[in-house]
């Protein structure tokens, strides 16, 4: 549905012609790929700067990218290939977009937002009042915002202001419904249930929607699918559970929920296992490359997927050691622990029955199967 | 709701000619005039020009006009105009009156907005109308309302001077005269400014010198008044170049004694017959460059404001020091203040308007009080006419401009055409340029016409005068209003198919319309009392309100002008009122 092809932005100083300013410029998008499946709810994730609103606003046409191609449906929106330039107008451009600060007219009723986009088609294609008003009144109702339509668009609830934004997005049905950090004005509750609420729509209407966030909680919530990146580039695309379970990257690892890392070399196998010599001893992984030896690799491993409990270990066994808890967090639903396990502090996440205390003297375990391998960065 | 596939619509150009370096030529050039949407691009350039026109014309013509003369580049404007007036004597004069007045002004207003921010000082309401009332008051007005005060022998102060001492001390023809009559009506103008500063500041920075063991006076020495830097820069600024454009007092209260100041000289210079236009071209232009070298000065004055970010956006509760033994006195001054700036020339005009001939304060004078002079005001024709003109003038051009800034300031915030804040400098420029100056300029373009109708003579001279003149002014309220205004609710517009034209109309416009509105009320407001440009353009049955001041007293009839201020003041004190009810969320901006 929405293809993006080497995609590259920059910012910052004028453009001087044949001159190679790359260093003083800001690749705000460096050369990004990525495609989305018609009905997908994919999502672009990452820290301020990484280019993820830079890259919705020139699908949106509100940037223009220095190069790249841009295609929705199988129409170029946008093009630098081939020696010929496309741009198509944002106002051309049929799609739905949803703001940060959802952007409603604070002069004009709940359905003069809505009918906004009909009424300004040019007039070959602009439909009658009454065609207007059914589809108005149409998009309302599945918004639940009908019986509001009359109301001036100020005196409306956040939860209610991104519905209508919303409908006013979906009123002539496009082909691909952009959203640009939806939640992140509002406060924590509101932010839970409308994700939900967001999710139900995009799931039950079938649009196929890219999203825009920093939060990565959002993120795992709502998406088919994740790109995360950082600094203008794609570090990894998957599903959810592909991000969280099996990050590419440090960085992946990182900025996806909390990691604890183990930096070794490869060093055979034991039981089909991959052994991987760390100074905490050896480590085995669950997994099926590399398989060469002497390999520097990278280990993560979540912190709720540490076992933990107090006394110390019995010695000798794999993925077991002996540590001692430094401090403790109460979280409600869970204990968060900071243990130190030789020079290493690990962070272990139990549920909310096993507290331990510090200075006690813990065992450590970790299954083989929760160990992500990640390779190291050049 | 499935989404169906959108049908190929095909929007590739068309294959350009095979060599590679002429294809990207063409391209690029395709790009460019791709770009351009007619229904965005032509009112754009049409409000760029016209605004290029306005502010632009007036300079070149005032520098052709004095260098040129008998078709030749001479320098015999310079020669004539400075070497009779004595270049040093009139810079000098200039500079003392502009940097004396400023300083008064300065320190007066600085003070009472202190105090009333700061302090927990008695009749706070009387310091607020003080502040308010001089600014409604014309120049004219006001300096004739003080001539009126202390002339020799009628004045009210005289006639206490000599009850006292036996002499009449104050003669307000001279330049001490002039310096207090010009910074008693501007303090109001740093009284405002300095206010908002204050208000911004945060007071713990003052509380923290305090507790840290700093006397009152030290923490204002080291902590407030540096802090407040920036905002004093720009306050003294704002003061000085009103006082160096300043034409009331100069000529009522100078040129009698021969104290000569740019403006006055050059007025002078057009009242000879034969007018010699180079000459006065060559005073304005020199004036110009003196303001434009304050305003540099002040810029730099106020270069490190980036590091005096403690003066936000937010606005805090002002925590208030008693004054304590201090408020008795400090509350004395205040009243005393108000009476001598506002309440004794406000009263001289009142009393005058209604006796047959002006003459010194008695308790018999107010047996001969009677309506005669109001009668006679409304039932002449000149004045009833100069009322409609005035009306026609201020509204028109706030109109015009309002409309010429709103699409401008578009331009210069929301596009990224290269150069296009030249657009807003443009703008800006005739703020430098003070109000005589311009009108002598004005003059000199439509003596030589360049447009295809009549202009000199007409009513459309004072127009074009009008808004050239308050084009700055217009363009502040438009751009802060736009500014204002979030981008993402034009850009959503933008999405769902709008034109430029579309946007403008239903989502722009109307959510600027306060910012507009206020904008209007204050060109209305600032207008009706302009005299400096007016003066020199005006034509009979062309007069505005003030021409008719200036020509009753020119005539010597004080009874008459005192009638019209008593009128035109309390008219514009009505305009304010409503205007500072309807603006009170806009919040009414003075320069």
């Amino acid at each position: 549905m929405l293809v993006i092809r080497n995609l590259v932005k920059t910012f910052a100083g004028e453009r001087r012609r044949g001159a190679d300013d790359a260093g003083r410029r800001v690749r705000a998008v460096d050369d990004i790929s990525l495609e989305v499946k018609e009905g997908e709810l994919f999502t672009l994730l990452g820290p301020s700067g990484c280019g993820k609103t830079t890259t919705l606003r020139s699908v949106a046409g509100l940037e223009r990218p220095d190069s790249g191609e841009i295609r929705v449906a199988d129409r170029v929106l946008f093009s630098t290939l081939n020696g010929r330039t496309v741009n198509v107008p944002t106002n051309q451009r049929g799609l739905g977009m949803v703001f940060q600060s959802y952007a409603i007219w604070p002069h004009m009723k709940v359905f003069d937002n809505v009918a906004f986009p009909l009424q300004v088609m040019p007039r070959g294609k602009r439909p009658s009042k009454e065609a207007i008003k059914a589809k108005v009144m149409a998009v309302l109702e599945t918004m639940e915002l009908a019986h509001m339509a009359d109301r001036q668009a100020t005196k409306l609830s956040g939860g209610q202001q991104q519905r209508l934004a919303l409908a006013r997005a979906l009123v002539t049905e496009p082909p691909l419904l952009l959203l640009d950090e939806p939640l992140s004005n509002l406060d924590a509750k509101l932010r839970d249930s409308l994700r939900f609420e967001l999710k139900r729509l995009q799931r039950e209407l079938g649009i196929t929607s890219v999203y825009v966030t920093h939060d990565q909680v959002e993120a795992l919530a709502l998406s088919s699918r994740i790109a995360v990146m950082r600094d203008g580039k794609v570090q990894q695309i998957g599903t959810p559970r592909e991000i969280y379970e099996k990050p590419a990257n440090r960085f992946v690892a990182e900025f996806i929920g909390t990691s604890n890392f183990f930096s070794g070399t490869t060093a055979g196998r034991i039981d089909g296992r991959l052994a991987v010599r760390t100074e905490h001893g050896t480590i085995l992984v669950d997994a099926t490359t590399p398989n060469e030896d002497g390999k520097p690799v990278l280990l993560a491993v979540r912190p709720e997927a540490i076992d933990i409990t107090a006394g110390a270990a019995a010695g000798g066994r794999a993925n077991e050691w002996t540590g001692e808890v430094v401090t403790r967090s109460y979280l409600g639903d869970s204990v968060d622990h900071i243990v130190r396990v030789g020079s290493t502090e690990l962070r272990v996440r139990s549920r909310s029955s096993t507290s331990i205390q510090a200075h006690t003297e813990v065992t450590v375990r970790i299954d083989p199967a929760n160990l992500t391998l990640i390779p190291i960065d050049a | 709701m499935v989404r169906p596939l959108l049908a190929s619509t095909p929007t590739e150009v068309v294959q350009p000619p095979a060599d590679d370096r002429r294809r990207a030529r063409a391209d690029r050039i395709r790009t460019i005039v791709g770009r351009l949407q007619p229904g965005k691009s032509l009112p754009l350039l049409a409000v760029v020009l016209v605004i290029g026109y306005l502010t632009l014309t007036p300079l070149l013509y005032l520098v052709q006009g004095t260098f040129l003369e008998n078709g030749r580049i001479s320098f015999g404007g310079f020669e004539r105009a400075y070497a009779t007036s004595g270049l040093l004597t009139m810079a000098r004069n200039s500079m003392v009156f502009a940097i004396g007045s400023s300083l008064v002004a300065f320190v007066a207003g600085t003070f009472l907005a202190y105090i009333t921010v700061r302090t927990n000082v008695p009749f706070r309401p009387l310091l607020v109308a003080t502040a308010m009332v001089p600014l409604i008051i014309p120049g004219l007005l006001y300096t004739i309302s003080w001539i009126m005060l202390s002339s020799q022998n009628v004045g009210l102060l005289n006639q206490i001077s000599n009850a006292i001492i036996g002499r009449p001390i104050f003669d307000i023809f001279s330049m001490p005269g002039m310096i207090w009559v010009e910074a008693t009506h501007t303090a109001p103008l740093v009284y405002l400014f300095m206010v908002a500063a204050f208000r911004s500041m945060d007071p713990s920075l003052e509380e923290s010198a305090l507790v840290c063991g700093a006397s009152r006076w030290a923490m204002l020495r080291r902590v407030t008044l540096p802090l407040a830097r920036p905002a004093i820069a720009a306050a003294m600024l704002i003061v000085f170049v009103n006082a160096l454009a300043s034409f009331e007092v100069p000529v009522l209260l100078g040129l009698p004694d021969r104290i000569y100041v740019f403006t006055s000289r050059i007025f002078f210079e057009l009242q000879q017959f034969p007018y010699d236009y180079a000459a006065a071209g060559a005073l304005s232009i020199g004036l110009v460059i003196i303001a434009i070298l304050g305003v540099w000065l002040t810029n730099r004055l106020r270069g490190e404001d980036r590091e005096f970010a403690t003066i936000t956006g937010k606005g805090f509760r002002p925590r208030t020091l008693d004054l304590g033994r201090a408020r008795i006195p400090v509350g004395l001054a205040v009243i005393a203040y108000f009476g001598i700036t506002t309440a004794l020339p406000l009263l001289v005009m009142f009393y005058t308007s209604f006796l047959p001939y002006y003459r010194r304060f008695t308790v018999d004078a107010f047996q001969d009080f009677s309506w005669t002079n109001y009668t006679t005001l409304f039932t002449n024709r000149i004045f009833t006419r100069s009322v409609v003109n005035s009306l026609v003038l201020s509204l028109g051009s706030a109109t015009i401009i309002m409309v010429l800034t709103a699409v401008a300031a578009w331009f210069v915030i929301r596009t990224r055409v290269p150069g296009r804040q030249i657009v807003d400098q443009l703008s800006f420029l005739p703020m430098i340029v003070p109000g005589l100056v311009m009108g002598v300029a004005i003059s000199f373009v439509y003596l030589r016409n360049p447009l295809p109708i009549p202009v000199y003579g007409t009513m459309a001279i004072l127009f074009i005068a009008y808004v050239t003149r308050f084009l700055p002014y217009g363009m502040r309220y438009a751009t802060s209003s736009l500014t204002q205004l979030h981008r993402e609710l034009e850009e959503s517009a933008e999405v769902s198919g709008s034109s430029w034209w579309q946007n403008f109309r239903r989502i722009v416009a109307p959510l600027m319309l306060p910012g507009l509105i206020a904008g209007w009320i204050y060109i209305v407001i600032v207008s009706i009392r302009e005299l400096s440009s007016s003066i020199l353009l005006y034509s009979p049955g062309n007069e505005v309100l003030s021409i008719v001041i200036w020509q009753f007293y020119e005539k010597g009839e004080m009874t008459a002008v005192s009638a019209l201020s008593v009128v035109l003041v309390l008219t514009l004190v009505v305009i304010v009122s409503i205007a500072y009810k309807l603006g009170a969320a806009i919040g009414l901006r003075t320069d």
